[in-house]
């Protein structure tokens, strides 16, 4: 063990909490920049929501603002669908408020509320044509004839489906029930969007398409978003700002990329990507710092031993203990000191060191000091 | 599943011996009905058409099946919106003793129907009598919609379940309040079940002998109740027959409408 003391990384213990601070920090400049007056679009204050013993939403205060993509992110069971529920009108709140574009909406029933949803299973009316579900909001609204059918044939147009209005929800592959569902909210222009699990039914290409148009759609009328997903790359790909939502509570909140480069607790940094945890024990005896830290394996290098380690970056020594080869990345596992397991990342252009490391490799492995991240647990 | 050869065909037979121990009896009815013997020698030595004629002039068989299908509208109409009412009561709404009213709203059609009959029979003669209630078509009515309720609620009941709650969500999230989200949404939704369940609650009702003879009035004759006095008189038994047939072959009609419009089996009665 003393051995790698001498290794000990050059990161000192007052640059590593800076990721800590400066998570929050973010948050603070983003509110900041936002005119006093205007109220949030969606506002929740101390919600709670419990189903007979089990707690589902332990305590959520969170402010959604005005034309954002918000994503809602935890695993299933952490609560973030009943708070859409709660934001819908779907729930009824067990102590706390909803207040939405400033007033309060706690018992408004879902029907007065200015926010429409995509539902996870779309929810499409099954004895009515395409352009009938689309047009039905417009219908117990009043609004008359002529400019439903324009607005109808509009919003069609929009997602893509025109010409598809006479079609019933069967005769429709999943994708154009989901941009259906979509377009059945829209034709509302509500000032809030909310949509559950939107894209989970559907198969991965056909995901990763309708995430672009749902941004692009999103950029196009300027609402608001408020998205489910347990899919942090999902997440991260669609939305501006984030909740991570674990046990009833927000872990963490912030930007996507905040989110995913300071990590404020194991379960975030565990959750949204993946990470390399150093336990206390761990990070005192190898580094000598205390507390716990986190750092993305695409953040650590892998060189050959005693290569030259670039000024100011950490690194320590330790062997391969698996290659696993997974298209665009290579992972590497790599046995550290003190029973520390480091993955790396290697985005697979071609490198000379790829052929040279395989099981039992000595390597060094280097992180810039910055990218180790200290966590609360 | 592909079934052995000599597997298959035992289960033909099986099938067709079952169907003929069903069907044969019925046959039998609709053949006698046109028997020129009065005492329905088999076979048939002649053919004819005097029992239809004399059927179709019988005004005690005509007023009797009157009866009958009012008695089964308006109990029908009891049971649908009695029925529907309980259904969505127990499959939207959570509240205190749901499921023991869900029990006791399904109890009446495993009762037997003479347990039914003697107890709506003492109600109605001895607590209900002395406020001037007598026994008489309403009472019949009423003593047939305690176990048509049961049909439509089963029905209705199902298809809620089946349906979920999302589709009525979407509504509401879409701006419909409560009365359009049932009219435009949850009604078409169950359509098929009112259809089904009330077709097979008049089915019920129409050939209901036990319960009807413990509520009818001496002046009132259901079309079973008729059957049941005149079959072993004589001169009415070859009548009888006519209308055994006719009913026979008119109960095809709701089956197939039950079966087309339902979509599942529901009931386990009928």
């Amino acid at each position: 063990m003393t051995e790698f003391r001498n290794n000990r990384p050059t990161v000192t213990s007052e640059s590593a909490p800076s990721g800590v601070d400066q998570a929050p920090r973010f948050g603070v400049a983003d509110a900041a920049e936002r005119p006093i007056d205007i109220a949030p679009q969606i506002s929740l204050r101390g919600l709670r929501k419990t189903f007979g013993t089990v707690t589902a939403v332990d305590g959520i205060d969170l402010d959604v603002h005005d034309g954002e993509f918000f994503a809602m992110l935890g695993p299933s069971g952490s609560g973030k669908t009943t708070v859409l529920r709660m934001i819908a009108g779907f729930e009824t709140p067990t102590s706390g408020s909803v207040f939405l574009d400033g007033t309060d909406a706690t018992g408004l029933p879902s029907y007065r509320r200015d926010v429409n949803t995509v539902f996870q299973d779309y929810a499409l009316f099954p004895h009515m044509t395409v352009a009938k579900n689309i047009e039905y909001g417009l219908l117990v609204d009043k609004v008359p004839k002529s400019k439903r059918v324009q607005r109808v044939g509009d919003v069609l147009e929009m997602v893509r489906l025109h010409g598809f209005g006479d079609r019933r929800p069967t005769q429709l592959s999943g994708g154009q029930r989901q941009r259906v569902a979509l377009a059945r909210a829209l034709v509302k222009r509500p000032k809030v969007l909310l949509l559950d699990e939107p894209l989970g039914a559907l198969d991965l290409k056909l995901r990763e398409q309708m995430q672009l148009e749902l941004k692009a759609i999103q950029r196009d009328v300027g609402i608001t978003f408020v998205f489910v997903t347990h899919d942090q790359d999902e997440a991260l790909t669609l939305c501006d700002r984030l909740a991570v939502f674990n046990n009833g509570r927000i872990e963490q909140l912030g930007a996507a990329q905040d989110v995913y480069e300071f990590p404020a607790t194991a379960f975030v940094a565990g959750f949204v990507g993946s990470s390399n945890f150093i336990r206390p024990h761990v990070a005192r005896e190898v580094f000598g710092m205390s507390g716990s830290f986190a750092v993305r394996p695409e953040k650590v290098a892998i060189l050959p031993r005693g290569g030259p380690v670039s000024a100011g970056a950490a690194h320590i020594d330790g062997v391969v203990r698996d290659v696993v080869y997974a298209g665009a990345v290579t992972r590497i596992v790599v046995d550290g000191p003190a029973g520390l397991t480091l993955s790396s990342m290697v985005l697979n252009t071609a490198s000379e060191l790829d052929a040279s490391i395989r099981r039992g490799t000595e390597v060094t492995l280097s992180w810039p000091a910055a990218a180790l991240r200290r966590i609360s647990d | 599943m592909k079934l052995p050869t000599g597997l298959r065909a035992t289960l033909y037979v099986w099938m067709g011996l079952g169907l003929a121990v069903m069907y044969t009896p019925l046959l039998l009815v609709v053949l006698n009905s046109f028997n020129s013997s009065r005492t329905f020698g088999f076979p048939p030595t002649a053919l004819t058409l005097e029992w239809w004629q004399k059927a179709a002039n019988s005004s005690g068989a005509l007023s009797a099946l009157g009866t009958s299908v009012v008695a089964g509208l308006c109990a029908m109409a009891i049971a649908l919106v009695l029925g529907t009412m309980a259904a969505f009561a127990v499959q939207r709404y959570r509240f205190f003793g749901r499921s023991t009213i869900s029990f006791l709203v399904v109890l009446p059609i495993t009762l037997p129907g003479i347990v039914t009959g003697i107890a709506l029979n003492a109600t109605f003669v001895q607590i209900l009598g002395p406020f001037g209630v007598a026994l008489g078509l309403a009472t019949v009515i009423i003593g047939h919609a305690t176990f048509c309720i049961v049909i439509v609620y089963n029905n209705v009941q199902a298809r809620l379940r089946r349906m979920g709650t999302s589709l009525e969500e979407a509504s509401a999230d879409l701006g419909a309040n409560g009365w359009q989200t049932f009219w435009r949404v949850t009604f078409p939704g169950v359509r098929g079940a009112l259809v089904a369940g009330a077709v097979l609650a008049f089915a019920l009702s129409f050939d209901e002998i036990v319960v009807t003879t413990f509520t009818a009035g001496p002046a009132i004759q259901t079309l079973p109740l008729w059957i049941f006095s005149n079959l072993f008189r004589p001169n009415q038994a070859p009548v009888v027959n006519v209308v055994a047939a006719v009913l026979a072959v008119v109960a095809v009609i709701p089956v197939w409408l039950a079966q087309r419009f339902s979509g599942d089996s529901t009931t386990s009665r009928v």
